[in-house]
């Protein structure tokens, strides 16, 4: 496909932007073929850096003049290949665009550029007792204009929710290329709703208006240790079974405590087979009668750390937040994966990916969000032996066949991306993805904007709807592959 | 109708009650199942019918009447709680289960879903996620899109499409719930829903106290919202003109007696009592109801330009949502004209506040129910491909859709 349309679209790009913000030079392409999911990999066709809503809007009009697909990038975080370029496209990469435009605190919100990073946000409200809630992980690089594409939950979304339900308004850039803002208080459909989590095939976010939460007034960090994840699940269902709903309740298993440990020492008891980290947080009358009652569901815990000051917080936390890079300190290569099962068949599901783990001869570190049900296994294995990385992807999808048997999700945060579309239509049926691709050939009715993510095998928007008979048009001409 | 009676869906005939916006339906249609809904909209589809879905029928006279409604379809006999898995803190149940119905269920269990009905009676899940009615606890725990994790609808050809799921952390896919959520029965049918739960609260507590001017209530809802002891809900309840303000807070939790207590001194007035308001979260008259969303900070301006209109107020200053009723002395007098006039000058005032004036109900259909709608276009690209035959509620939403 790489060819005359994209050479005429690219002479066109420098007419709209200045000449430094247009990348066609392999080598700097380069830099841009894959996100945080490194084993998709494309060089995209041209790379943009624009700095301005008009800019974006300018570059998408000429993608729709020329008939050339386009993939929007913020700080290339993501773990689903959401924002895997196309050859045949543009990337328009949202970097420059870092102001935090208004800070509106009497109406607790903040209006910001698509590429101001998840913690600017916090850290520009933070010393007037203010915060933006969602963290996914990736908080200190990844961009809130990503967030809104793949609608980031984070270890403290079991409370607050996920970016979905922080986002007052966006301003987009239609896959037409047209400026459209799309806000909260406006009559009509939730068209902000549908957008968000729409992982860029929607149009692209050029403005955010996002909620500010106020600091709750105390916090308690305890981290319980158990002998085994078992006794650590049952934990779990006493917490929620007590009527608390603290702001986190995160899980560790032995390998993924033991990277941990290797990678930053953060010197968890020793021994557990179970680590719980659970937070709490509110008013503090309330903070003080919850911690009371975790304490004695917590008690068959053989070792309990309380933190209520930032220091010892962060204490607790660095084994947590450092285990996905710290698995790298005891296998070559891995995988991250990213499920939902509904919280009570956790002891079920973990238990399976034991078996499986044990099956195929790879090792599975779990660390998740066990207030929620969202796994996160670590799936290691050793790219240098032949075959393990086909076991490993193996296990992998295995996993998230388990998260669909139980009556869950296969993904929680991630995304779908490139690297679950295969997946969807074990998630859901052919009638549930064409009702979803209604919505996209409303917004996107040539298929430009970040094409051949989510959807494994896309509607063509002036089919009409109905049974669909024989082999799929985009199938047949070698465009899609049917899964 | 032979269509409809081949379906082996039971129908009956309509009579004047069942009228929408007085557009009088040839049938009612009463499904009892998914499969049911299908089969009607099916027929419906084949021989051209519009239909206009209903759950209790408490809020079928909001919004503009349809251009056309031939078959009414009454999801009352979907009232099944699915599934209330309480230990994952979520619920499925059909779209024709009575609110109220769907509390007591999980009441039972010492769960709820935070979403507050303003009709004590009635009020069905799907008819109150198809109108979005927020209620006071919005504040704290967002409205019915925030709560609702997966859906079942059936589209207006029949096809049955589901998205999200019964796990709260999903992101694979669409969220159809969004879009459905608010729309007013014009892309098809809810017809199952799954939530989001909270534990019932250990404790609740309201702080009640009387204000006399804009200003005061404007000042105290700034405290509350940045408060840090986290008050669930802030509701105003005001009958207009020279009368004072009551605002009412709630504290639920954990000492809610304690952070009540101390939200009463921070205001310096008021008094904390078991017991909510007899207001609390109500609409009392929705012959005409306005809802005016607005930055919260403005809410004292808002007051002030909703003072001389003789409506009457209830709703979140601090969530920057209120409703607007006839007031006492207004019922009955206003015009036609006089009305659109007051509503236009609502938008007058309220559009350089950042603010909205949408007219929930009214019998007059020459007032502008809407007032700008910056994506409209999209709107309608929406609606077509959803509903390219205008079959579902048809020029029941935003620019005639």
């Amino acid at each position: 496909m790489v060819g005359k349309p994209l050479d005429e679209l690219t002479a066109a790009l420098h007419a709209l932007l200045p000449a430094d913000s247009v990348i066609t030079d392999p080598v700097r392409l380069r830099t841009y073929e894959c996100d945080g999911l490194t084993y998709h990999r494309a060089t995209p066709g041209v790379v943009v850096l624009p700095e301005t809503a008009e800019q974006i809007s300018g570059v998408v009009r000429a993608c729709n003049d020329f008939g050339v697909p386009f993939v929007a990038r913020g700080s290339g975080t993501g773990l689903s290949g959401g924002a895997l370029p196309r050859e045949d496209g543009v990337l328009i990469v949202t970097s420059k665009m870092r102001r935090v435009l208004e800070i509106d605190l009497p109406n607790h919100r903040a209006v910001v550029e698509p590429g101001v990073t998840n913690l600017a946000i916090t850290e520009a409200v933070r010393d007037q007792g203010y915060y933006y809630a969602p963290d996914p992980s990736s908080q200190q690089i990844c961009s809130i204009g990503g967030n809104v594409a793949e609608n980031s939950g984070g270890a403290h979304c079991l409370k607050y929710g996920f970016t979905v339900n922080h986002i007052e308004a966006c301003e987009i850039v239609t896959p037409d290329g047209d400026l459209v803002t799309l806000d909260r208080m406006d009559p009509g459909y939730d068209l902000l709703g549908a957008f968000i989590g729409s992982e860029g095939t929607l149009g692209i976010a050029t403005k955010i208006t996002v909620r500010l939460s106020r600091t709750p007034e105390s916090v308690i960090t305890v981290l319980a240790a158990y002998e085994s994840i078992e006794q650590g699940g049952q934990a779990v269902s006493a917490i929620i079974g007590a009527g608390i709903v603290p702001a986190a309740i995160e899980m560790m298993d032995a390998l993924s405590i033991e990277a941990a440990e290797a990678a930053v020492s953060c010197s968890y008891p020793e021994g557990a087979g179970a680590v719980l980290i659970v937070e709490l947080d509110g008013p503090v009358q309330e903070v003080v009668r919850q911690f009371e009652r975790l304490q004695e569901i917590c008690s068959g815990a053989f070792e309990l750390r309380v933190a209520d000051d930032p220091a010892e917080r962060a204490a607790i936390w660095r084994g947590r937040k450092s285990a996905f890079a710290a698995v790298g300190r005891i296998s070559p290569a891995y995988i991250v994966q990213d499920g939902v099962v509904p919280r009570t068949s956790l002891p079920k599901v973990l238990a399976a990916i034991d078996r499986l783990s044990q099956e195929y001869g790879i090792r599975v570190a779990n660390v998740f969000h066990a207030g929620d049900g969202n796994l996160h296994p670590l799936v290691l294995f050793d790219d240098a032996e032949p075959g393990a990385g086909e076991r490993a992807e193996a296990v992998s999808g295995a996993i998230l066949d388990l998260c669909i048997e139980h009556g869950g999700s296969i993904t929680g945060e991630h995304g779908v991306g490139a690297d679950k579309a295969k997946y969807m239509p074990k998630m859901f049926s052919a009638d549930d993805l064409d009702t979803m691709q209604l919505v996209r050939c409303a917004f996107d009715p040539k298929n430009l904007s970040n094409p051949g993510k989510i959807f494994p095998t896309p509607r063509l928007c002036g089919e009409v709807p109905g049974v669909r008979k024989g082999v799929h048009p985009l199938v047949a001409s070698g465009q899609a592959e049917q899964f | 109708m032979e269509g409809l009676e081949k379906t082996g869906v039971t129908v009956r005939e309509a009579g004047p009650d069942d009228a929408v916006g007085g557009v009088r339906p040839s049938v009612v249609a009463l499904p009892e199942s998914v499969e049911e809904i299908s089969a009607v909209l099916r027929a419906c589809a084949e021989h051209d019918l519009a239909v206009v879905p209903a759950g209790g029928g408490t809020k079928l006279h909001w919004g503009p009447p349809p251009e056309r409604c031939d078959v009414l379809l009454d999801l009352c006999c979907l009232n099944e709680v699915i599934e209330h898995a309480a230990g994952d803190l979520v619920v499925k149940a059909q779209a024709g289960l009575t609110m109220d119905a769907l509390a007591d269920a999980l009441a039972a269990q010492g769960q709820e879903l935070a979403l507050d009905v303003p009709f004590a009676e009635g009020a069905t899940v799907g008819g109150t996620l198809a109108a979005a009615t927020a209620g006071p606890r919005a504040f704290r725990y967002g409205t019915a899109r925030d709560l609702l994790i997966g859906i079942t609808v059936v589209l207006p050809d029949g096809t049955v499409a589901k998205s999200g799921g019964r796990v709260v952390k999903n992101v694979a896919g669409y969220d159809l719930g969004k879009l459905f959520t608010g729309s007013y029965g014009t892309l098809g049918v809810i017809a199952e829903a799954t939530f989001r739960l909270h534990p019932l609260p250990a404790d609740r507590r309201y702080v009640v106290a009387g204000f006399a001017s804009h200003e005061r209530v404007q000042e105290a809802a700034a405290m509350l919202a940045a408060s840090q002891a986290e008050p669930s809900a802030v509701e105003l309840d005001w009958p207009g003109g020279d009368a004072p303000f009551t605002l009412a807070v709630l504290v639920e939790g954990s000492a809610a007696g304690q952070r009540a207590e101390a939200l009463r001194e921070a205001m310096g007035a008021g008094t904390v009592t078991d017991e909510a308001p007899a207001w609390w979260g109500l609409i009392t008259d929705d012959e005409v109801l306005l809802e005016l969303r607005f930055p919260p900070a403005r809410a004292g301006e808002v007051l002030e330009a909703v003072r001389g209109t003789g409506f009457a107020l209830r709703g979140s200053p601090v969530a920057g949502r209120v409703r607007l009723e006839l007031g006492a002395q207004l019922s009955g007098a206003m015009t036609a004209t006089g009305f659109a006039g007051v509503v236009s000058g609502l938008r007058e005032r309220l559009a350089p506040l950042g603010g909205r004036v949408t007219v929930l109900a009214a019998p007059d259909e020459s007032v502008d129910r809407w007032g700008p709608v910056s994506a409209l276009p999209l709107m309608r690209r929406v609606k077509e491909r959803f509903d390219p035959g205008r079959r579902m509620s048809p020029g029941r939403f935003v620019g005639g859709i």
